[in-house]
């Protein structure tokens, strides 16, 4: 028989009291101490960008700041590694379309 | 980048004449870091301990942020006693302030400067925009490692993730990317990534390792000098046995299905070469997939120094280093992974070998001997996990090769075989493989591979100036304030010397 179980319960954790961030327009729950990413793929969201070339979706890879896929536009600021930034209350983060600079075209 | 942002790190003693002064200056702060760092300290010498990450323990013993409250963050770790160890020893020394610690500081580049201090350049903050320049006589690298891939079809696929990745978000963040995960690749990594993730609540209906395990058996002797090894394998051994978890060997995950996500895999059974052996194919239903091929020595600030590399067993670049951990450029040193992967308890040791030798201090005999035992060992698996040549043959055209480009194994093959590219750098200038945000990192070895890396041959380290994206406004500063613009290092020239290089390689085609 196997007993379902999370992270969490594994370690004993007591967090202090969760918060959320804003991804796409919506609220996400995050725990203090979590990353974008950790706080993303928590409520089961796993891509928040697309690809330049071909608009594939993507997000976290590598989970260590190496691969750059993971990149967002976070608090208006495109191209930011959400596997290493801190899901603070009130952060926004919205799916980055490519390059994240569509402002900046002519 | 606004450059008005770095301005409040020009303060004075922040950089310019190269901030305080210390011996010793230990690059990353996981396990042979650490080790590296409070044992030199114990020494006498004053140290800086610097790291990208936000807390010690690099990726190894990386443990949940302290808001997570995690009471038993022991229970996602082998060892976690020695990591507990090894804080308390560097919180007493920065209490006495004979260590200071820097978190959150990316070193993109070492030099040394004209009055034979090196000179650490480091970017700060989330945007690293800011910026710091650390001084000191000696340097130890111990930055560890990142995961070796090789691509499938499917493997852009989100759901898709590093098997380090999901050990790592697990570890820090308590997170899984999915509830059915299937771990697949090559290596001891596998083995423990399954176990922490059927441990934490997830189901792993397979873990797929290309090799067929038999490569520890053939040297008995080794294996028997390191008993603690043979337990940390049975422990992860026993987890997944518990949990119903199947190993299959000699076989690999040769596509992932979806298209928003990955749904399933296919996996294959493998020949001796890694060739998928037709009509093995079974597909497996699954929502995630943890997958990596060993780990590959991080290096690039040792090598840009023109620091000698050595081919492991396994196929990667590793810093060259003595007895004594010197590399061979002096004043600098080096170990654990940098030195070749072998895990946390050989980087542990050669931490304090390394840090006796800058100290100029003798050894003990039994340190010695613990060294040798485990490189040993690492040799060991190295040659065991090596990847076969026939993996490519799992290629489709259309198969992302490099993430960041976007660039398919079609165009890399045409480039190599209508082109004639023979080597990475000449793929990556006519095709973009490996130009992208992470370097290379990702695609290299497959890119390397496919460019006709011939099997056995000496493995090469790239080039690579800046270790890590820098926004242009740093490099700008760093020239106004390079301390001595005759130095024999000067990094503005190194840049501009590099830049020349690919003009003249576009100018040769």
């Amino acid at each position: 028989m196997r007993r379902t179980r999370t992270p969490a319960e594994l370690v004993r954790a007591e967090p202090g009291p969760a918060h959320t961030i804003d991804f796409d327009g919506r609220p996400v729950p995050a725990l203090p101490g979590q990353t974008i990413a950790a706080a993303l793929w928590a409520d089961g969201v796993l891509a928040w960008r697309t690809t330049r070339v071909g608009g594939k979706p993507r997000g976290a890879f590598c989970g260590i700041g190496a691969c750059f896929d993971c990149l967002a536009t976070v608090d208006g600021r495109p191209n930011q590694r959400t596997c290493l930034l801190p899901a603070e209350p009130g952060t926004t983060v919205t799916t980055q379309e490519g390059h994240g600079r569509a402002d900046l075209e002519v | 980048m606004p450059t008005s942002k770095s301005e409040p790190a020009q303060s004075p003693g922040a950089h310019g004449s190269g901030g305080p002064f210390h011996d010793l200056a230990v690059i990353g702060a996981g396990p042979g870091g650490l080790a590296a760092a409070v044992t030199a300290a114990d020494l006498g010498l004053r140290c800086v301990l610097v790291d990208a990450g936000r807390s010690t323990g690099g990726q190894f013993y990386r443990h949940p942020a302290p808001g997570l409250g995690a009471a038993r963050p022991d229970r996602l770790h082998h060892g976690w006693s020695v990591y507990t160890g090894l804080s308390d020893r560097l919180a007493a020394h920065r209490a006495a302030g004979r260590v200071e610690l820097l978190t959150g500081h990316q070193v993109w580049a070492l030099e040394r400067a004209g009055d034979g201090d090196w000179r650490l350049h480091a970017t700060t903050g989330p945007d690293a925009e800011d910026r710091t320049t650390v001084r000191a006589a000696a340097v130890l690298l111990a930055t560890g490692a990142y995961e070796r891939q090789l691509p499938f079809p499917g493997w852009t696929l989100p759901g898709v993730v590093t098997a380090g990745g999901a050990q790592a978000m697990l570890k820090a963040g308590l997170v899984l990317p999915g509830r059915r995960i299937v771990v697949a690749g090559s290596g001891p990594l596998l083995l423990a990534a399954a176990s922490s993730l059927v441990t934490a609540g997830a189901e792993v209906p397979a873990v797929v390792e290309a090799t067929a395990y038999l490569g520890y058996a053939r040297r008995p002797g080794v294996l028997a000098a390191v008993p603690a090894k043979l337990v940390e394998g049975a422990g992860h051994g026993s987890a997944l046995l518990r949990h119903g978890v199947r190993l299959r060997p000699r076989s690999a995950v040769v596509e992932a299905h979806g298209t928003d996500r990955v749904t399933a895999v296919t996996v294959a059974r493998l020949d001796a070469q890694w060739r998928p052996v037709p009509g093995s194919e079974r597909r497996i239903a699954c929502d995630a997939l943890a997958v990596g091929h060993g780990l590959i020595p991080q290096i690039e600030l040792a090598t840009e120094l023109g620091a000698a590399t050595r081919t492991t067993p396994d196929g990667t670049a590793a810093l060259k280093v003595d007895a004594r951990l010197r590399t061979t450029v002096p004043g600098l040193w080096a170990a654990g992974e940098a030195c070749g992967v072998g895990g946390a308890d050989l980087a542990i040791a050669e931490g304090e070998l390394a840090a006796h030798a800058v100290a100029d201090r003798p050894v003990r005999a039994a340190l010695l001997r613990r060294r040798s035992r485990l490189r040993a060992f690492a040799e060991l698996m190295a040659a065991a996990h090596r990847p076969g040549p026939g993996w490519t043959e799992w290629l489709r055209e259309d198969t992302d090769v490099c993430r960041c480009e976007e660039v398919p194994a079609g165009r890399i093959k045409e480039a190599v075989g209508e082109l004639g590219a023979g080597d990475a750098r000449t793929v990556k200038l006519l095709t973009r493989a490996g130009m992208g945000w992470c370097q290379g990192r990702m695609c290299g070895s497959a890119v390397a591979c496919l460019a006709g890396g011939a099997d056995g041959a000496e493995v090469r380290p790239d080039s690579r100036p800046f270790s890590c994206p820098v926004p242009l406004g740093q490099l700008a500063a760093e020239r106004d304030d390079l301390g001595d613009p005759d130095g024999p290092d000067d990094r503005g020239h190194r840049a501009e010397q590099d830049h020349q290089d690919h003009q003249d390689d576009r100018q040769d085609r």
